[in-house]
């Protein structure tokens, strides 16, 4: 793998490369060299299989991560592609050109985490959330348990740490 | 006798033999049921749930065919029975039968399916059209064996009449159509199965894919309206069948027998296969089985 | 005091002012897909598919008839399953040979126009709760509600999720929870027991409250489902 890396390197300007097995990497790419590196990978070193495109947010130094997994199926090797995305405007570029199933990844993202994909077919239809307004849901900042207290009418429920209720029920005298 | 007389005593018999079908409806989902290994419903559950049905306190109409589809249904099952003798010489259940009743009859067991049609469509459903779609394909696939071993019966016994086919078998069991021109039963029993639609004929009412077929926005009293003519006409079909190639039955206790007998025909198969798709149920129909009702009918012509 | 009695406590007080960090995402409009629908507003050919009435109190029949019928509605529940979560993995072993509700005069029903029992089978997203609404007023009263799993009940495992509503009994008429994460098949049963006896002694009216706290009912609904999308009285 560090030898794949080695080779992407006099292309493309990688960093962080990390291996996490011997045949499982991660490497980050600039935002802009992205589809280029991915139409290369799968045209070029045989990763034909998008495993899966996500995303994660990371509140404290305001940024995205996307990762986009690519398998090869002779070697049997996965690869990671890190994209970091300015978290107050993310907008990546589209790529279900390239994998026509990335566009159901994106359209959870942008709804899940409000990252755009300008151009993605059906990108701003709800998936799973129909009709929701509040903020997008996975970020760190929205605070879901307050969201469903302030939304939902509760039943109150009398809840026990199960520790000191069992000590209050068997050992009343200590 | 009277017009009157006739009538009240026909409607009573009617009113049997409502009772009878849906008391083998419910015989039935107990055998299925400890065939499966459940306890299953009591035997009177048929009539629990058209009770129920009955009782329910609202209802949706879809229009004016929606509401006559049911009413169609009950009408072929009535019609079917009406002309049909149930019991040979009995005045109680000797009904309406004439000269030509086989052709009435058989035209009366697809008038219903097709007014149900009519009135499914209107309901706006689109399983609705599934099941009417396939119902009346398998339909008119199971009406071909059936047709040629009736025109069998037609060359044997020189009649149309369902009495005097009955007639021709009496004396002993060996003049029964059964032993006299079996071809023509086999086609029959078979085209019977897809009659009954059990397994492996029952994808039309497929009770889980498509919700139960064409009545699938029928409720409360159309619903019971429904239950009720299974009842009558499941029963009807078995008396046809017994008139037909089972030497009919003279007295009551004959009838109820012969009837459960044929019934239990169907079920074993039902129990212990498995079920066909729509096209391949058409293509089976239209093989073998059609192939033996020709048969019985050049058997018969030469 | 655990952080749960702190949020429970926090019920009671007002809701406090959010920090700008999340403040800003609530400006944002992200969603604008907002819709308010009802019957006078469907186009003609639509008007056709749904009910232009409100739904009215049904009285019973005569007492003695009454008891007659509510025997043969007891001993012939037709459920419509509504498996939302985990808890309808429980309503498959209902059928086999081991519980064998069929016994009981009960059996699934796939349609909700043919369906007297409602039966949701755990957490109710806001999603769902469309469909259940929906599913919910196409059946043919008297009509009952049973709500398995605890999710039904208060919430459950997703007390604290965005998109669970936490009680069904404030959207829909409920008659009986069965509770349990997941409730065993024989508690389901003990559950169809219960609604049985309800149903016996006239107690099981959810139709009628339904229609007689119908706007409070759809006021509820309408505060949880933001994208209205579907006509009021659709039955």
């Amino acid at each position: 793998m560090k030898q794949l890396d080695t080779e992407l390197s006099k292309q493309f300007t990688l960093s962080d490369y990390v291996e996490q097995r011997p045949e499982l990497a991660f490497v980050t790419v600039e935002k802009q060299q992205l589809v280029p590196l991915l139409t290369y990978l799968r045209d070029t070193k045989k990763y034909t299989h998008l495993v899966t495109l996500t995303a994660v947010d990371w509140l404290e130094v305001n940024q995205f991560q996307l990762t986009y997994l690519l398998h090869n199926y002779e070697t049997h090797t996965d690869i990671g592609i890190r994209v970091k995305l300015d978290r107050d405007n993310p907008v990546m570029e589209t790529i279900h050109h390239l994998w026509e199933q990335a566009r159901v990844y994106q359209r959870e993202l942008h709804e899940m985490f409000g990252i755009d994909f300008p151009g993605s077919p059906g990108v701003e239809e709800p998936m799973i959330l129909e009709g929701w307004q509040g903020p997008p849901v996975m970020r760190r900042d929205f605070d879901t348990a307050k969201y469903s207290l302030e939304t939902y009418d509760h039943r109150k429920r009398d809840t026990r740490e199960p520790e000191i209720y069992m000590k209050e029920k068997l050992y009343p005298e200590d | 006798m009277s017009f009157a007389t006739k009538l009240m005593l026909s409607f009573l018999s009617l009113g049997v033999i409502t009772i009878w079908g849906l008391t083998l409806n419910g015989i039935v989902a107990k055998i299925f049921a400890r065939v499966q290994g459940r306890l299953g419903p009591p035997f009177w559950q048929p009539f629990i749930d058209i009770i129920k049905n009955n009782a329910k306190r609202t209802t949706v109409s879809h229009g004016i065919m929606f509401y006559l589809g049911p009413v169609f249904r009950i009408a072929g099952g009535i019609g079917t029975y009406m002309f049909i003798p149930a019991v040979l010489g009995s005045v109680m259940f000797s009904n309406y039968s004439v000269s030509g009743d086989v052709f009435l009859v058989m035209y009366f067991i697809f008038f219903g399916q097709l007014g149900m049609a009519l009135g499914a469509g209107e309901g706006g459903h689109p399983y609705s059209a599934i099941g009417v779609a396939r119902g009346l394909a398998q339909m008119t696939a199971f009406e071909v064996p059936f047709a040629l071993s009736v025109i069998s019966l037609a060359v044997q016994y020189h009649t149309l009449n369902i009495t005097e086919i009955v007639m021709a078998q009496q004396g002993s069991i060996l003049n029964w159509t059964l032993f006299t021109n079996p071809l023509a039963v086999i086609a029959a029993m078979i085209a019977m199965l897809g009659m009954t639609m059990y397994n492996p004929f029952s994808v039309v009412i497929a009770p889980q894919e498509t919700p139960i077929g064409p009545p699938t926005e029928y409720s409360a009293s159309f619903l019971g309206l429904l239950a009720t003519n299974r009842g009558i006409f499941n029963a009807a079909k078995l008396v046809l069948f017994m008139n037909l190639y089972f030497g009919g039955a003279t007295n009551i206790i004959s009838m109820l027998v012969k009837t459960f007998a044929i019934y239990m025909f169907s079920v074993f198969v039902g129990v212990a296969f498995p079920r066909f798709k729509t096209e391949d149920s058409i293509r089976f129909f239209l093989k073998v089985p059609a192939l033996l009702g020709a048969l019985a009918i050049v058997v018969w012509l030469i | 005091m655990t952080d749960i009695d702190k949020i429970h406590d926090s019920l009671e007080a007002k809701p406090e002012p959010a920090d700008t960090e999340t403040n800003n995402n609530t400006e944002r409009e992200w969603r604008k897909d907002e819709k308010t629908l009802t019957n006078s507003e469907l186009s003609l050919e639509e008007q056709d598919w749904f009910c232009d009435a409100r739904p009215q109190p049904v009285k019973p029949a005569w007492g003695p008839i009454e008891k007659f019928y509510n025997w043969a509605r007891s001993h012939s529940l037709w459920i419509l399953a509504f498996g939302t979560g985990c808890g309808a993995i429980e309503l498959r072993p209902l059928v086999t040979a081991r519980y064998d509700i069929s016994r009981l005069g009960m059996q699934p029903r796939p349609t909700p126009r043919q369906a007297s029992v409602f039966m949701i089978g755990g957490y109710v997203s806001i999603k769902t709760l469309k469909r259940i609404v929906r599913s919910y007023e196409q059946m043919q009263g008297p009509k009952f509600v049973v709500a398995v799993c605890s999710c039904a009940i208060n919430g459950g495992m997703y007390w604290d999720s965005y998109n669970t509503i936490k009680r069904i009994d404030h959207y829909i008429p409920v008659d009986v929870y069965v509770t349990g994460c997941m409730p065993r098949p024989e508690a389901v049963i003990a559950g169809f027991t219960k609604l049985k006896e309800l149903i016996m002694a006239g107690k099981a009216e959810g139709q009628n409250l339904y229609a007689e706290k119908f706007d409070w009912y759809k006021a509820n609904q309408k505060q949880v489902i933001k994208d209205w999308n579907m006509p009021d009285y659709n039955w």
